[in-house]
């Protein structure tokens, strides 16, 4: 089921949630809403859902216009953040419950414990049926709920931040594991985090919003290699900020001349992340001092102090490099807007 | 031994331990004492008398009948403090702890100038062939009155800490409002309510400053348990009193009990496996 956002504003009392959005979810897609908190992402979501409505714009599924039909109506599967599993019922009621309210359609009680076996399955929680939510970990009730929402056979699946109240290595299981579902059921697929690496690793599509608005989307490729703003790039990952002027086209910064063709003479920033920066000991560059040599796992991590700035990088492991060395760094790849 | 974090554990235990039994445990024990003094088949002629039969029915029975009204009222009301916001709340919320502050026979004089035939109720009533003051109407009345805290303040506190989302997930699976209330909001709410019509009713039962007022107090009719007690004690026959005194007592742990076992079974799920 696509889904269509036309102009889309909320506001409540006086705060300004969600700012004229407007955004396409393909039939099939895994989109993600990334943003900080007080984005907008999760409001946008509730309204998608039907758990908000708009104070303007529409709301299409399909080609039909969704925006004031209620959320039971709605015919969407949606995952609340810490879960909302109805706790005095077994693991297997959980996932039941939407397949016996008086508006679902007639099962009869063996088709729907097949139905709630298969979905067990499915999330791969097999003889946990009779479990209470109390009794099973964060992880598995992470994927009740997801079988719960999906045992309604929803058009659309909406996940409020569904791995943050997991440890770092559930989540890493939990988003291949969601991203297999995914491909298996096809189902079209919103999803809200505030990680980036999240965002990154799991959609085909990424949302990024800043105070109400979208401020970038594409492929994680796309806005990770070509971030549009300042905000965006300072979003995604670790970046150092570096103070230039540009003067046509060209941003001079010591020895180095970078080509910047689409910012406007006069103060610049450039922008670079610890991959983007290399170190030699001599030729042409930016002279920097190492401060300080962290050894991490898989590289040697440099703080420099370059021209007023700390900057950061990664070099190889086999490196020899000591503190209160002086150098030369090389920028590979940078992002440059004029200063705001 | 073990290093605790908070010092003390002996003593204050063996204060608290001491209180309780001089207050609670050392009364109660002279009471059935008292009781079992008569010998069975005197204790058994006197807490099977016909008066006393008939004390035990109205009471039980106007208990129960003001333990079902507040189930539904307080239940309301509870619902009202926590989910709407309107002007007088705090008011409405500090009310509600009137009965409990007031003095029992305060409420019974007040309850019996408004429905007696003359009261500003009772002038209404009357004519409608309603008889409140001086019936066993009057005494659930009263009952009511005194033991409808209980039931909003047990359920008020669970239902404020009932998540929100639980009604949005039960509206997103399809469910109807009627379905999420019967389905997941009363089954969570299930222990807060059952304790608080076990205290209300206990309460009711043992009610007597506000009945006294408002029930006419007729032997056979309208005299509730605690005010017969009363009479023999009046009537210097500290046995039958207490005799009659220890069948309120027994009643009282057996609902107790009877709460306590319903209750963990209630909150069955909360067990972890």
């Amino acid at each position: 089921m696509k889904i269509a956002l036309d102009h889309v504003v909320k506001t409540f009392n006086t705060f300004r949630a969600v700012h004229d959005v407007s955004l396409t979810v393909e039939s099939g897609e895994l989109v993600a809403l990334l943003g900080p908190s007080g984005s907008g992402k999760t409001t946008l979501l509730r309204m998608v859902a039907g758990l908000e409505f708009p104070d303007d714009g529409h709301i299409l599924f399909g080609g039909e216009d969704a925006t004031l039909i209620p959320v039971r109506e709605r015919g969407v599967g949606f995952v609340f953040q810490h879960y909302a599993l109805f706790p005095h019922m077994t693991v297997a009621d959980n996932i039941a419950f939407g397949m016996r309210t008086a508006r679902a359609a007639k099962r009869s009680r063996a088709e729907i414990s097949a139905r709630v076996a298969e979905l067990l399955r499915l999330v791969q929680l097999d003889g946990l049926g009779d479990r209470f939510p109390a009794q099973i970990s964060g992880g598995q009730r992470q994927r009740v709920a997801l079988a719960r929402a999906l045992a309604v056979d929803p058009k659309v699946l909406l996940l409020d931040e569904p791995f943050g109240a997991l440890d770092a290595n559930v989540r890493r299981d939990l988003r291949r594991w969601l991203r297999e579902i995914h491909a298996e059921l096809g189902i079209t697929t919103l999803f809200v985090t505030h990680d980036q690496e999240e965002a990154l690793d799991l959609a085909d599509r990424v949302v990024i919003l800043h105070q109400g608005k979208i401020v970038q989307q594409g492929t994680p490729r796309a806005v990770t290699r070509t971030p549009n703003s300042a905000f965006v790039m300072r979003f995604l990952g670790d970046t150092h900020r570096i103070s230039a002027r540009a003067q046509g086209g060209r941003v001079e910064l010591g020895a180095l001349t970078l080509d910047a063709p689409d910012v406007a003479d006069g103060p610049a920033e450039i922008y670079v992340r610890p991959a983007d920066l290399e170190w030699t000991r001599s030729g042409p560059g930016l002279a920097a001092t190492v401060t300080r040599v962290i050894d991490r796992p898989g590289a040697r991590r440099l703080q420099v102090l370059a021209g007023g700035d700390v900057l950061e990088l990664d070099v190889a492991p086999e490196v020899e490099v000591a503190e209160g060395e002086a150098g030369q760094l090389r920028i590979v790849r940078s992002r440059i807007f004029a200063a705001s | 031994m073990k290093q605790r974090v908070l010092p003390g554990l002996s003593l204050s235990l063996g204060v608290t331990l001491f209180y309780a039994a001089l207050i609670i445990a050392l009364p109660v024990l002279a009471l059935v004492f008292k009781a079992a003094s008569l010998g069975p088949a005197a204790y058994w002629q006197i807490v099977t008398s016909e008066r006393a039969l008939a004390s035990y029915r109205v009471t039980a029975l106007s208990a129960l009948a003001a333990t079902v009204f507040n189930f539904f009222f307080g239940l309301a009301l509870a619902w009202v403090l926590v989910r709407y916001r309107f002007p007088g709340r705090r008011l409405l919320d500090a009310v509600v702890d009137l009965p409990f502050a007031l003095p029992t026979a305060v409420a019974g004089i007040a309850l019996t100038t408004l429905f007696a035939p003359g009261g500003w109720f009772g002038h209404v009533l009357d004519p409608l062939g309603i008889r409140v003051a001086y019936t066993p109407l009057g005494i659930m009345l009263a009952m009511c009155f005194t033991s409808l805290p209980f039931i909003v303040r047990t359920v008020q506190p669970v239902l404020e800490e009932l998540d929100p989302a639980l009604e949005e997930a039960g509206q997103s699976l399809g469910a109807s409002d009627r379905e999420i209330f019967t389905r997941v909001i009363l089954p969570l709410l299930a222990p807060s309510i059952l304790a608080g019509l076990s205290l209300s009713f206990a309460r009711s039962l043992g009610e007597f400053g506000a009945i006294i007022f408002i029930a006419g107090n007729q032997p056979m009719s309208t005299e509730i348990t605690a005010l017969l007690v009363f009479i023999r004690l009046e009537e210097y026959e500290y046995q039958a009193a207490a005799a009659i005194a220890s069948v309120l007592l027994i009643t009282a742990f057996v609902m107790l009990a009877l709460t306590n076992i319903l209750q963990r079974r209630a909150l069955r799920y909360m067990q972890r496996g």
